[in-house]
């Protein structure tokens, strides 16, 4: 297992020099190359732009332009941005990259276990009126012209019944007299929840060992304990209305984002639960008698999932781009949102820094996927 | 397999051509039996049909029905009334653009005083070149990809593939975002981007593990001991046995590229695109009536219907496809 993830995290930073490289040649192939571009920006001091040709290495061989590109990146140095003039592109960034973490994970989540879920059961009632009504809904979600879907749930949930903000991830009027900076409320939560998951799992791994027949009522229960106890801290804790806030502004571009994505997971896993249905040891299980239900869950789709975690990893790009469009709808202040404005601002460093940083984000979420799929495939594992 | 024509079985053809055009018709038919046994993807022809008549019709409209010339007061100067891109048409007395539907204009005019409907029909035509375009560009892309790879294997395999690898995760609409900012970009380089990111990506690691098995069969190694070239080799025995497969995937190309321009030009990043589906709602939006979903329908959904419609409908066909050519996936 160790050797597998070692052997991945290689590979995969190897393909983040690739990245990189192209990153370069696609700068370099651009008409007016970037010398011209920071040379004739007039919001540039001319000390700045110096020292930025300094940093740059412009004028000297491609391969040590390169080279300098390559360790700039490295060390977290993406230039300084146009727009927002003294600002390194990094700082901004860094910023904005909590806010896009927490709605892409909190949609990944969700879309992934509806998506199996409703793809398990579609298999199970295979056809009829339900199985052409859930493809072609499941297709048009899929297929959806995304800004014009996330507009429509604006206009349902937040222009008619006026459940949830329009936009934007927090209500200024709220926050004006606050000292916390939103950032701070974001990051707690980010960790909040990541510690809550990496205890859920934990549990759940520490259930399924236990002998006793109630190993599902404890995990509930104890799920539902350590939901309840961090509830309960984050409101003592003073920022909880704050927090509140955040994820009220959440709801929508969340739900825009699951419906997007889950269609995909939901076809997908019901094409391979119809060929696990299929083999023998479905057959050996229904002739022990086993009710259906442990059959669906515990014989058929538990191997159903193997090829949607794969396909978990390349629709990973599809999510992301679901993400930049839905954050430049709803104005919340991410990456995506960040290249968008940028690309109108023709404020090149920072959206090359935001693409670079999305690529980086989609190749690490790669190596989680795969290490995930490791855990779940031991054939995987021992290689 | 279900039911193959019985003329065929017993047909004596009398030369090589009329062999060759009598198998390929009986292959068509049989494929078009397993393609009709799944209405999913008739469904999607049914609609491509649809938008193809669009196509068709709109040349004609536009020299009759649409063959007029009107006078726009603030300019001084004779417009033409249908016109998608520098049309204008009179607003009747006290009422102002964009109007509702009527029998002059079925279904409204935008805020410059534009018919929608010949907006949308003069669109249709751009949405299918340039769908059609790169997924041509996909397919010739990808199957001399896979071919390649598959066929030489070694350190051109391990490149192209680790290109795919890159590819597959990296998002497309982020990537062509970023591009818009640093190339101009028309619908044909939308269409080379789109169509040289899918068919070095996705699509090409498909199409070498099919060209894989292509490879170990018995022919190949006949056509090499019979003095056959890499070049022959590759484009008289795997790119045949590879472009069922491309042909599936072109049609995904298709909703990839449809979708990737909506995106764009509704965020307003393909200046040089004055017209279509995307460029519709772009209006809508820069004239502020987006959220009005009911009071100015005819400014939201024609364009965004025909867009999500189009490309399910190439994604449908692409699902029904599949059924023809992954015989896995025929009966269950």
């Amino acid at each position: 297992m160790t050797a597998y993830v070692i052997r991945r995290t290689i590979q995969i930073a190897l393909t983040l020099v690739l990245f990189v490289t192209v990153v370069f040649f696609m700068l370099q192939a651009q008409p007016g190359d970037i010398t011209v571009q920071y040379a004739l920006n007039p919001d540039i001091p001319p000390e700045a732009r110096e020292s930025i040709q300094e940093r740059f290495g412009l004028g000297k061989p491609v391969w040590e332009q390169w080279a300098l590109y390559m360790k700039n990146i490295v060390t977290g140095d993406l230039g300084v941005s146009f727009g927002q003039y003294p600002r390194p592109v990094m700082d901004i960034l860094l910023e904005r990259l909590p806010r896009t973490l927490m709605l892409f994970m909190t949609a990944a989540v969700i879309s992934f276990y509806l998506g199996f879920v409703m793809g398990k059961i579609l298999a199970w009632r295979r056809g009829g009126i339900t199985e052409y009504v859930s493809t072609i809904g499941g297709v048009a979600l899929y297929t959806v012209f995304t800004p014009w879907f996330a507009l429509l749930i604006i206009w349902l949930f937040a222009v008619q019944l006026d459940l949830f903000p329009v936009g934007k991830f927090i209500d200024v009027r709220l926050w004006r007299t606050q000292s916390v900076a939103a950032n701070t409320i974001f990051k707690g939560m980010l960790i909040s929840a990541a510690s809550l998951s990496a205890f859920l799992f934990v549990a759940y791994a520490l259930a399924t060992k236990l002998k006793s027949a109630w190993k599902g009522v404890i995990f509930r229960g104890v799920a539902v304990g350590s939901l309840g106890m961090m509830a309960l801290a984050w409101s003592l804790s003073g920022v909880g209305h704050l927090a509140l806030d955040i994820i009220e502004h959440m709801v929508l571009p969340v739900m825009v984002l699951t419906l997007i994505s889950f269609a995909g997971t939901m076809l997908l896993t019901r094409s391979s639960m119809l060929e696990s249905i299929r083999e023998d040891y479905i057959m050996a299980a229904r002739a022990k008698g086993l009710p259906e239900s442990v059959i669906r869950d515990k014989h058929a789709a538990r191997n159903a999932l193997l090829p949607v975690v794969t396909s978990l990893v390349f629709s990973l790009a599809f999510a992301i781009d679901g993400g930049v469009i839905t954050e430049s709808i709803f104005s919340w202040p991410g990456i995506g949102l960040t290249l968008l404005q940028s690309v109108t601002e023709e404020d090149i460093p920072l959206a090359v820094g935001a693409l670079v940083i999305t690529g980086i984000f989609a190749l690490v979420a790669h190596l989680v996927a795969d290490v995930l799929y490791a855990y779940l495939d031991p054939r995987i594992r021992y290689q | 397999m279900t039911d193959a024509s019985p003329t065929a079985e017993g047909t004596v053809y009398p030369g090589l051509w009329q062999a060759r055009v009598g198998l390929l018709f009986k292959g068509l038919r049989q494929n078009w039996v397993l393609f009709t046994a799944n209405k999913i993807g008739l469904v999607g022809l049914a609609i491509i049909i649809f938008f193809g008549l669009m196509v068709i019709a709109y040349p004609f409209l536009e020299q009759t029905v649409w063959d007029e010339r009107g006078f726009h007061p603030g300019y001084g100067a004779a417009f033409e009334v249908y016109d998608p891109v520098t049309g204008y048409d009179i607003p009747p007395e006290g009422k102002a653009h964009p109007l509702g539907p009527s029998w002059r204009h079925p279904l409204g005019t935008d805020e410059r005083g534009r018919d929608i409907l010949s907006q949308l029909m003069f669109s249709a035509k751009n949405e299918f070149l340039l769908g059609l375009t790169a997924a041509v560009i996909t397919a010739a892309v990808a199957t001399l990809a896979g071919a390649i790879a598959a066929y030489y294997g070694g350190v051109v395999d391990t490149l192209l593939m680790r290109l795919a690898d890159l590819i597959v995760l990296f998002p497309l609409i982020s990537f062509l975002i970023l591009m818009s900012a640093l190339f101009p970009l028309g619908l044909l380089e939308l269409a080379l981007f789109v169509g040289l990111f899918v068919g070095f990506g996705a699509t090409a690691i498909i199409l070498k593990s099919q060209a894989l098995a292509v490879k170990v069969k018995p022919y190949i190694e006949a056509a090499r001991v019979a003095g056959g070239g890499h070049l022959h080799i590759i484009l008289s025995h795997f790119v045949p046995n590879l472009l069922p497969l491309a042909f599936l995937y072109m049609m995904f190309t298709v909703t990839t590229a449809i979708f990737s321009e909506a995106v764009l030009s509704y965020f307003g990043l393909l200046p040089d695109v004055t017209m279509s589906w995307g460029v519709m709602i772009n209006t809508t939006k820069q004239t502020g009536y987006t959220l009005q979903f009911i009071e100015k329908w005819w400014l939201i959904f024609p364009a965004s219907v025909s867009i999500t419609l189009l490309c399910s409908a190439f994604y449908l066909v692409g699902r029904g496809l599949d059924e023809v050519v992954n015989p896995r996936l025929r009966r269950r």
